[in-house]
């Protein structure tokens, strides 16, 4: 079609930023300097497309007239914080995953006399109650200490609740099934007004707190650390200092759990985790 | 960034010369970087037919997806892998974009292409219940790579009424072009008295090329 067309594809100029692209450097500035959320090391894609529904959502015309009204307006941070964040999960999602926990992670932790589980963005907690259920039924939930952290309060609060819609549960049992329960799921909640409730009892040793994977720091020696599809939101930079983290957060051989399509082939931590499980994105860690 | 639309069915081989030089016209002075692929799930068979015919020297990546019913997991690179003389992957998250490639979207999660020439892949909602989304891989592909440059246009085409104005064209055909796009070019059925036919696609599409699938692997 064009001989020469790929000829400087290697060597390609980069253009300068469009108004739009200037405007979400800004607004991801002016986020991090008000409220110390730090989105700057977001992937510019999904991001963009997430604030142009805030946009639509929140009738303004331009990104600067939301970076102006998020600057003067908490409540307006609030609304956008909802839509930077993507609360889309389910239960047991990708039951092949939580089977390997089962068969390859649960008979090492057995091993441990008391357990720390980090859920690192908890989103509304569907993660949560999934682990805490393969936990309790693996006897291990009584002498586990699992910490949820999220960035978005609503979410965390949404998980502290516990209610999931019921017109979920239908997938969600069979995706337990498939996940290798052993009970009837429905033991696990009560069903009333269009909820399901969960069990109480299944997060009482579960602290949901407000982490940043961007800005904070670790706070306590884990054995066994869940961060699914969370990391795809962030750059290289970004994804390099999570892995940091958790690299330093998890005892010698802990384990990491990643979401299905997610790698760390591209990261300088490539080298520091082994894989337990290729397929199901289960790793173990390498060194001190 | 050039839409061209692919139609499985086969015209007069005058029609076909005619679109060539459409073809030809469009991408002329332009700089072309990639190409985006995007098929409902019957695009396969397109696919058999078109992605083979790419020669073995090809320099540019090559950007597949398909929406295809429900979460399974896609076998699509494997399948291409071995009947395509380029190397065939699945595009993964962070990884850098080759040329010469031909990468296919995974299943369950919306792959974009980012302003440094990586993959990023999300979860965000299913877009008309496709997950990976045609609109999500293209119009991120238009944003990293940004309008080409803008072909001078024929006078005759400037006299040319736009199509599709009463409805308005679709919005994201015209993302996709970045207010640079040919206008003016034929529709699918220029020959036929526009105004007793009901609307087509490319109404609502002013920019795209329509093609038959048959004839753009000979090109």
């Amino acid at each position: 079609m064009d001989a020469d067309a790929g000829a400087d594809l290697k060597n390609h100029v980069t253009r300068p930023p469009s108004d739009i692209d200037i405007e979400l450097r800004m607004l991801m500035e002016a986020v991090y300097l008000k409220y110390n959320y730090d989105f700057r090391d977001y992937t510019g894609a999904s991001q963009k497309r997430r604030v142009l529904t805030a946009l639509r959502a929140m009738e303004l015309d331009t990104v600067s007239a939301l970076q102006a009204r998020v600057m003067h307006d908490p409540a307006a941070f609030a609304q956008l914080l909802q839509f930077l964040t993507i609360p889309v999960t389910e239960m047991f999602r990708d039951p092949d995953y939580y089977a390997a926990i089962r068969k390859q992670v649960v008979p090492f932790l057995k091993t441990y006399p008391s357990l720390n589980v980090w859920v690192a963005g908890c989103s509304t907690g569907e993660e949560v109650y999934s682990l805490a259920i393969l936990l309790k039924e693996e006897g291990l939930l009584e002498r586990t200490q699992m910490y949820a952290t999220d960035i978005n309060p609503e979410s965390l609060d949404a998980a502290r609740r516990g209610v999931m819609p019921l017109d979920r549960m239908r997938l969600y049992t069979e995706n337990y099934q498939k996940a290798g329960g052993t009970r009837a799921f429905s033991d696990y909640y009560t069903a009333a007004y269009g909820g399901a409730l969960f069990d109480r009892a299944l997060v009482e040793n579960v602290t949901f707190a407000d982490h940043s994977l961007a800005t904070d720091t670790v706070f306590a020696e884990t054995h066994f650390i869940s961060c699914r599809n969370v990391m795809i939101y962030f750059n290289r930079r970004l994804q390099n200092r999570v892995l940091g983290l958790f690299h330093e957060s998890l005892c010698h051989r802990g384990f990491l759990g990643l979401g299905s399509k997610e790698s760390i082939d591209f990261s300088t931590y490539a080298e520091r985790f082994e894989p337990l499980d290729k397929r199901m994105r289960l790793f173990r860690k390498v060194g001190t | 960034m050039s839409a061209i639309r692919v139609s499985g069915k086969d015209r007069n081989a005058d029609q076909n010369a005619d679109r060539n030089a459409d073809l030809r016209a469009a991408v002329r002075g332009r700089r072309i970087e990639a190409v985006v692929i995007g098929a409902s799930a019957g695009g396969v068979e397109a696919l058999v037919a078109l992605l083979p015919a790419l020669p073995e020297d090809f320099a540019l990546p090559v950007f597949c997806i398909l929406h295809l019913p429900g979460d399974r997991e896609s076998r699509l690179a494997e399948l291409f892998d071995d009947r395509l003389p380029l190397p065939v992957r699945e595009a993964a998250d962070k990884e850098s974009i080759e040329p010469g490639t031909v990468y296919f979207a995974g299943s369950g999660y919306h792959l974009s292409v980012e302003k440094d020439r990586t993959f990023s892949l999300s979860c965000e909602p299913p877009i008309h219940f496709a997950r990976p989304a045609i609109d999500v891989l293209m119009e991120s592909a238009a944003d990293a790579y940004g309008p080409c440059r803008r072909p001078r246009r024929h006078p005759a085409d400037r006299r040319q009424p736009r199509r599709g104005r009463r409805h308005g064209p679709d919005p994201r055909v015209r993302r996709l072009h970045g207010g640079a796009g040919p206008r003016g070019c034929p529709g699918p059925d220029h020959a036929a008295p526009r105004h007793r036919r009901l609307p087509t696609q490319s109404d609502f599409a002013p920019a795209a090329h329509l093609y038959p699938v048959a004839h753009v692997g000979d090109e």
